[in-house]
Order: structure tokens, then sequence, then C-alpha cells
């Protein structure tokens, strides 16, 4: 696929005897995709098998064109990579450690340090930059890994989790640079996440992964799109027979941490009123008020939660 | 109105190097990074007194050739100064090695450094490179100099060409000590996280072989047994370059495959414990 930043084909990964991808086939278009999935659903052994650390028991990669297992380098040489977990290199100072790896990636001496100048400030550290390392906060240590992966100006970034460990104001910050660099400055990226807000903010596409399996990938707006309506519902009195009822008359529910439930009613747009009344139906019949309903706009979650529970 | 310099995030159009060339990038920041501190300079300065005390001897029995019968400047003397110079090997070893890949693991640089273009030989040859060129400095370059010494000294190239082979033998002895004490270091190193544990682990390695030598030695009375002690495997063959008798009776030949499988089992483990991610099956 010549629009793909990203193939899969009939890829698996193991470790030992745990299959971890499962024979994935999947193409990553171009732009920013979100890989969403549960702990432990192989979105971190997918972005390592894409970078050549991790050998697939069988199935093709390729990155932006190129077989990751014949030309590992040339892809490397593409990509920068913001790991999951911490990872600096000792007794450096910030400016060195990212001017030192725009070295490794290729850059000659001058322009690397140059270039961890401008992505310092770039990523909020310019007035950091002569800290050493160790002594970063979490929330500035994620600011380097980024850091560290855009100083050779990569085609494409692998951001793994880069919001972990962040307080809401330097998450809120991050995910403006992430959006900021795939949608303003043309750097295609893969965010791969289980924080359904962050991909729904930075991403247009997500691939869904579960139990190492494709659930689901496509555009945001194409698997959030006109195959339902999603309602807000709050009632007064047993709620378990009225979820029983709903599932039965072919609705999906899920309860939120408010005692809110969110109503999937899936199909074609009926006429106007009807889903409301079919749920207002339900509740009569098992003897519960109905003390809220409100029209939802479907959400990444009613997405990802229809996904997994599909798979 | 546009900013004067936008200093949001711009993309490189610059040169790029060509693959390949990251070990330097590698070894080159290692060797200045040990360099900036101070004891380890010092530890160097040190390493070079043997240096200035063979040049005095050099010197004396030039001057007085009468002195030379007591100590007497030849092939042997050569062979003598790498031999002295192992104490310093060690601890260079130690004190610039221990952390090479050890640190790396801790702080979890593997992962950075293999999301470059860069092969994992390409890395351990970059580490690698860091501990011979400290080890050489102590080694060939002393070693070369002080025969260069003897030349200017006697002011003419008779020693020399009395003892051709004693250049080859220099540098083999000294790539020899090099090769080996740097391959068991970095793979002690990429085994841990802790330097000072890798540390341990190197002196105990050299240590407990000298030990378990000296104990066969005793029971079996023959220094046959040599080939059980790294530094006498070195020795062993050191001797031979040197075109001196053998100071064991290990057989050459058993030692050089002894050296050799050290080194094959030192690169196997770096090729197991070098990975971008660690994979616990």
């Amino acid at each position: 696929m010549a629009d793909s930043a990203v193939t899969l084909d009939h890829v698996s990964v193991a470790y030992g005897t745990n299959a971890a991808l499962r024979d994935v086939s999947v193409a990553f278009p171009k732009g920013a995709v979100g890989l969403l999935g549960p702990n432990g659903a192989g979105k971190s052994t997918m972005l390592k098998a894409l970078l050549g650390f991790i050998p697939p028991k069988s199935g093709k990669l390729q990155v932006l064109g190129l077989n990751v297992a014949e030309r590992p380098l040339d892809v490397r040489a593409r990509l920068g990579y913001m790991p999951e977990n911490d990872g600096h290199i000792p007794g450096m100072n910030a400016v060195t450690f990212v001017a030192y790896c725009g070295q490794l990636a290729g850059l000659p001496k001058t322009d690397a340090m140059q270039r961890a100048h401008e992505v310092l400030y770039y990523v909020g550290l310019g007035e950091a930059r002569y800290r050493k390392v160790e002594e970063y906060s979490t929330g500035m240590k994620q600011r380097i890994k980024l850091a560290q992966a855009l100083v050779h100006d990569p085609a494409l970034l692998f951001l793994d989790e880069p919001t972990n460990g962040m307080d809401p104001k330097g998450r809120d910050e991050m995910l403006d640079l992430i959006r900021d660099l795939a949608h303003n400055k043309g750097v295609d990226l893969i965010l791969s996440s289980h924080l359904l807000p962050d991909v729904e903010y930075t991403c247009d596409h997500v691939v869904v992964l579960d139990k190492g399996s494709i659930a689901a990938s496509g555009s945001i707006d194409q698997l959030k799109g006109p195959t339902g309506r999603v309602f807000e519902v709050r009632v007064k009195g047993l709620q378990p027979p009225f979820v029983a009822a709903l599932i039965a008359a072919g609705m999906e529910c899920q309860e939120t941490d408010e005692d809110v439930m969110r109503v999937f009613v899936p199909g074609p747009p009926s006429a106007p009123g009807d889903d409301q009344r079919r749920i207002c139906a339900e509740a009569l019949k098992c003897g519960v008020q109905v003390r809220h309903l409100r029209t939802s706009l479907p959400s990444l979650e009613d997405v990802f939660a229809r996904a997994l529970g599909e798979s | 109105m546009s900013p004067i310099h936008d200093q949001s995030y711009r993309h490189y159009e610059g040169e790029r190097r060509p693959l390949g060339r990251a070990w330097g990038v590698i070894t080159w920041t290692g060797v200045r990074s040990n360099l900036s501190r101070r004891w380890f300079l010092a530890l160097l300065a040190v390493a070079w007194i043997p240096f200035i005390a063979s040049t005095i001897h050099i010197y004396v029995v030039t001057m007085y050739p009468q002195a030379g019968q007591v100590l007497p400047v030849d092939a042997h003397r050569f062979m003598q100064f790498i031999d002295q110079q192992g104490i310093w090997v060690f601890f260079v070893t130690i004190f610039a090695g221990s952390g090479l890949i050890a640190n790396d693991r801790r702080a979890n640089a593997l992962q950075i450094y293999l999301s470059k273009p860069i092969l994992r030989m390409e890395y351990i040859g970059g580490k690698f490179a860091v501990l011979a060129t400290f080890l050489l400095f102590i080694t060939l370059v002393p070693a070369l100099l002080l025969l260069l010494m003897q030349v200017m000294f006697a002011g003419n190239l008779d020693f020399v060409r009395a003892n051709l082979y004693v250049v080859p033998a220099i540098i083999l002895s000294s790539l020899m000590h090099v090769l080996i004490s740097a391959a068991t270091m970095l793979a002690l190193s990429s085994l841990s996280k802790s330097t000072r544990f890798v540390a341990i682990l190197y002196a105990g390695t050299i240590f407990f072989t000298e030990a378990i030598y000296g104990v066969l030695w005793v029971v079996t009375g023959s220094t046959r047994v040599a080939w059980v002690s790294i530094g006498g495997n070195m020795e062993n063959v050191t001797d031979v370059m040197f075109r001196q008798p053998p100071r064991y009776e290990t057989p050459v030949i058993v030692s050089i495959v002894i050296l050799l499988g050290l080194l094959a089992v030192s690169f196997s483990v770096l090729e197991r414990r070098v990975r971008g991610v660690e994979i616990v099956a």
C-alpha cells in the first residue's frame, strides 16, 4: 500500500511459547495513528518488532516501504522512537544527551548540537537543558525522550505511552506537542497508548489490538460513525434487570465511573425519538424510573469497548 | 506579524553521515567521559612510571655499558616491561571498563542506542574501542616509545637489527593483553547493572583462576596446569612471541586455544546480552 507508513503482513511474534502477536495483518496510514489496546495486548511488542528488536516468527514488516528484516538500519535512520521506560545515557546533561543521539543517528557534530538546542526548546526543556537527565522529574524525562526521538528529524515517530506518569498540565502539553507534530509539522506518528482520550485528541486513525490480534482499525470518524447512537441514561431502581433487558433488546450498555450508563443503540438511524421510546419502554417493563436520558456523541471509548467486546 | 526566529520544530535539511560510523561517536564520547575524571587521569599517569624507570635503565646501560652486565637491555627486558604493565592493565580495565555496558543497562540506554541506525556489533565495537584505547595507551604506546628511546640513546639501529622480532612481539603481545582484558570485561559488564559488581566479578575471575592454578601447582608439582590461569596463558604466549623459554610447561597451543575460547565465550555473552529489548521468557 503506497499510502501506508507501516504494514504488517501475517506477522506473528512470540516470547518463548507465549504468543504476543498472532497472525497480524494491518496497514497504518500516514498521519497520526493511535495504537490502542489494554495492557498486554501486544502494542509495545509490535513497535519493538517494527524497530527490529524482536524478530517475528513469521510474516513481513514494512516501514516507509522498507522491509525491516532486510534493511533495519535504513528503517531506523528514518524512525524516531520514544520508549515507554525511562532511558538515558548516564552522566550526561540534556543537551549533550540529545546531541549525542543526533550524532548516533548520523548528524554531524555541530548540526546535532544545534538541533539539540532547538528540539529541547520545542519540547519545553529549554531552560533545563544544562541539567543532568538523572535529576529530571518524570514529566521532564518524558519530554527528553521525545526530544531524543525528534533530534534527527525522523519521517515517522513511534511513541510508546508518551504521557505515562505526567501531571494533568504536563500531559496536556505533551498531547499538544504530539498533535502539533502530526498536524502542523508533517511528522507521521504511531501513538501507542491505553488512554483513549490521548488517542482521540491526537490521532486521526486508530488500530485496536487485543490479545495479540487486531480488534478494529480505521479512521476515528469512520469508527465512531453512523452505525448507531449513544445515550446517557440514569435510572432509579434496580439496574441489573434493566441492563439485561436492554441487552436482550439488542442494545449495549456500558457503566461509567458516575451513576450514568452509556447505552449504545446499533443500526441505521431511526425516526426521531424512537430510540428514546425503546429505552423508556424497557425501563417501564423493569419497573425503574428514568431520571436522565440524553443523546451523547459516540466516543472512541465506545469504539474501543465494542471492538474488545466483539474480539 | 511573523516571528524573527521560529523556535518551533523545524525539519533538518543538512547532511547526514553514511551509516556505520556511530561506533566512532560512541568511542570518542566514552574516552572523553573517562578523561574528565581526575583520578582516572592520575591512574593513567601512574601507569607510565614503569616507562620512566625503564627509560632511565636504558639510558644508564647505553651510557655505561658495564651496567648491562647486571641489568641487560635485551628482548627479555621489553617482555618484562609488557608483563609489568599487567597490573596497570588490570586497574585500568576495572576503572574504565566495568561501567561501559553495565551503566547503559542500568539507565535503559540500550533501547535508545539500538533504536538509532546502529548495529549491535557497532555498539559493542564502540565500547570495546573505549577500553582498548586506554589499554593500548599504557601497553603498546610506552613499549614502542621505550624501543625508540633505546634507538635514540644508542644513536644507531643495531639493537633493532639484531632483534627484529621485538617490534612485532611488542605489538602482538600488547594487542593480546588488550583484546583478552577488554573482551572479558565487556562481557562481564553486560551481565549486570551494577558497576561495583562487575568490578568484583572481573577481579574475582582473574584472582580465582590464579588461585586455582596455585593450588593445582602445589598438588601436582607441575606447571603444566597453568592453562587454568588467564594470566598464565597470556604469559605463556608472550614468552613465545619474545622467543623466550616458556615459564610454564603448558603447551603454547593449549594456551592459545584457551584464550581463543575465552574470546569466543565473551563475544557469545555480548551477542546474547546486548539487545534492544530484554526478553524474559
